[in-house]
């Protein structure tokens, strides 16, 4: 029987099946930020320990830090004492550190790529749920917990039982003003947020071979937005133009030797999955989200869902809700917006930026409205300069700010304020998760680029 | 930290709620500790206080009357993000076991690392339990891991309940994830250096 793509990496990197328990994986790949890895690093202090592989772990500070002045010292303490335990645990350990200003720092979902340190076949994990990004390049990638990278660190190993595999295809192609973000909030809609948990998810169509890169990495990243362990896309010509002459890509000869192999990694014709879903490109709309989950989602046409009918189930509707200050059947189209997010790993990439600049040319950022433009990385904001999308957005009334993950988890002072609504195009909009308070609709940059002009919440297609 | 679990017999703390992210269990702000310490003060720390930090009247943790070692909740526990810091938070507030018909992947490995025992059971069995915790707040709950089996004692309904052998009993002896890998690095050595003589 043939192989998945999911089985053929993940084989490759079993060191060890424990009986009846979890698959002994090794990993490639280790990508570190300031939140989630002091502990480990402490941790491993505490137990005599050194990392058993530096050159296998990238570090790179992205939530605290500051959009503005990033040349300055880091005003609040809270922020700058994790940013400097990185600095810190990075020299002790002898790893890699990509620091603030450094021209390849910035969100460690939008660098690994961009630095081709993220190759097809490989193993990456990173304490962050939104790993799951670098799958878009045929990489078996996840997020840990603390403990797990501390295992990490110890002995380049995580303890993970095997998930079971399944694909997702959407076939056709998307309309004009969809983008890949919109497909992924549609899928998350339909399965729910633990519709794909416990799953492996392929993500596979034409609708899907036909985005480029960069659209890529914005579906997978937001496959644990489904509950899946991960979500990847086979490696293809795409893949391979993408990854060349990239810093930390193979080079001449390794590059072919690595070629071969990668051309091997799609999933064999007769290959089985655990679970297969098909979707059709032209069902999906520019979408947008009603309530306080990815999956509380609509078409931008589309009224708020009737109550659901299991009596818990009606709780947390009503209370979600009753949060976003919305009604049972209402339409949100020409809803005032207070605040506009572009970036994060989800969305903060070049092609991001072009598509929200391809809105708003040639039109002005509505009275009033508050917008943040943060590009995902530094080299994310210096391809913005040499395409002169800087200017565009400047002259639309737009600035842009510099890198990190910023309002997406609003861990630095980018804070959407207590009951003000931002359309966001992060990946969650979780009760508080902007601020305190603050009320998120989750979209793609081509719905916020048409809100951030009229002010309101506008299907992109209008200006289209 | 290591703590054994054997079995738990405690009132619970229902939280009827579906989707409950790790950002309502502790959210952001609260993460830029760099130790694993007291978390616990700020667990569902928005639900639980208002804006000035009074205590919010009607939220289950702030009702005297429920009390216990045995968290309760909605279907799809622990979602959204990895933060372990949702775990450490459940686990420095006094929970030793959280009962929900669903939890998040990454999350239930966080609970596990952390001695915190994640219990799937049936969506009629939640329900129940919380009518039962709804009607009896000093309801009791037992959770027997060697046997795998959840009891509610209200209705003296059991149901028994999926563990991964090696889990159990790395719960069962407080033993952690590390101590096997680290047993382990000589095996680890010998696959890197395969893995460089296949790939030339």
């Amino acid at each position: 029987m043939g192989k998945t793509l999911f089985d053929k990496v993940w084989d490759a990197h079993v060191v060890k099946k424990i009986e009846s328990g979890p698959d002994q994986l090794y990993i490639d790949r280790h990508y570190c930020h300031e939140v989630t890895s002091p502990q480990a690093f402490d941790s491993l202090r505490k137990r005599g320990l050194k990392v058993f592989r530096p050159d296998k772990t990238f570090c790179s500070p992205d939530h605290n830090i500051p959009t503005k002045d990033q040349h300055l010292p880091i005003k609040d303490e809270s922020s700058r004492i994790p940013v400097e335990t990185l600095t810190m645990n990075a020299k002790e350990f002898g790893l890699t550190l990509f620091p603030l200003c450094d021209p390849r720092n910035g969100i460690i979902h939008v660098i690994g790529p961009e630095q081709g340190l993220t190759l097809p076949g490989t193993t990456i994990v990173c304490g962050d749920s939104h790993t799951s990004t670098h799958g878009a390049l045929g990489a078996i990638a996840f997020g840990i917990g603390t403990s797990e990278i501390e295992m990490v660190l110890a002995s380049q190993c995580v303890l993970q039982p095997k998930p079971k595999s399944m694909r997702i295809k959407i076939n056709g192609e998307l309309q004009p003003g969809v983008t890949s973000k919109d497909m992924a909030l549609y899928l998350i809609s339909k399965l729910g947020t633990g519709g794909a948990t416990g799953y492996f998810v392929e993500f596979a169509g034409d609708a899907v071979k036909g985005l480029n890169l960069e659209q890529r990495m914005t579906l997978c990243n937001l496959s644990i937005e489904m509950g899946a362990r991960g979500g990847m896309i086979a490696p293809d010509e795409t893949t391979f133009e993408y990854l060349k002459n990239k810093p930390y890509s193979p080079k001449g000869e390794e590059w072919d030797k690595h070629l071969k192999y990668w051309r091997s990694l799609p999933s064999d014709e007769d290959a089985k999955f655990d679970c297969e879903i098909e979707f059709d490109a032209k069902d999906i709309e520019p979408r947008i989200t009603f309530g306080t989950n990815p999956g509380m989602g609509i078409g931008v046409t589309q009224k708020i869902p009737a109550k659901p009918g299991n009596p818990t189930s009606v709780v947390s509707y009503l209370k979600a809700l009753d949060y976003m200050g919305f009604q049972e059947a209402q339409s949100l189209e020409g809803v005032p917006v207070d605040y506009v997010f572009l970036g994060s790993c989800t969305n903060g990439r070049i092609q991001d930026f072009r598509d929200f600049a391809s809105i708003v040319k040639g039109r002005r950022k509505a009275e009033g409205l508050t917008a943040w433009l943060v590009p995902g990385s530094r080299k994310v904001l210096q391809q913005i300069k040499d395409e002169g999308l800087d200017k565009v957005l400047e002259e639309a009334g737009f600035e842009i700010r510099e890198p990190g993950c910023s309002a997406c988890l609003a861990m630095n002072e980018d804070k959407v304020p207590s009951g003000k609504l931002c359309v966001s195009t992060s990946n969650r909009n979780f009760e508080g998760r902007q601020g305190p308070g603050a009320r998120t609709i989750l979209a793609g940059p081509l719905l916020a680029a048409a809100t951030a002009v009229t002010g309101v919440i506008t299907d992109p297609r209008k200006f289209i | 930290m290591a703590r054994k679990f054997i079995v738990l017999k405690s009132t619970a703390v229902p939280l009827p709620i579906e989707n409950i992210d790790t950002d309502q269990i502790i959210p952001a702000r609260f993460l830029k500790a760099t130790t694993k310490e007291g978390f616990g003060q700020n667990l569902f720390r928005d639900w639980r206080f208002d804006k000035e930090g009074n205590p919010v009247k009607g939220f289950v943790l702030n009702d005297p009357a429920y009390q216990g070692e045995i968290l309760v909740a909605g279907k799809n526990f622990g979602c959204g993000s990895s933060r372990e810091h949702a775990a450490w938070a459940i686990a420095d507030y006094g929970f030793k076991a959280v009962v929900s018909s669903f939890f998040a992947d990454i999350h239930k490995n966080n609970e596990l690392n952390n001695f915190v025992l994640p219990v799937v059971v049936s969506e009629d069995f939640l329900s129940e339990l919380f009518q039962s915790i709804n009607e009896d707040p000093t309801t009791e709950i037992t959770i027997d891991l060697p046997n795998q089996l959840i009891t509610n004692e209200a209705t003296g309904k059991s149901q028994t309940f999926e563990i991964n052998p090696y889990k159990k009993e790395c719960l069962m002896e407080g033993l952690d994830d590390i101590e096997y890998l680290l047993k382990n690095r000589k095996e680890i050595e010998d696959f890197e250096e395969k893995r460089k003589q296949e790939w030339n």
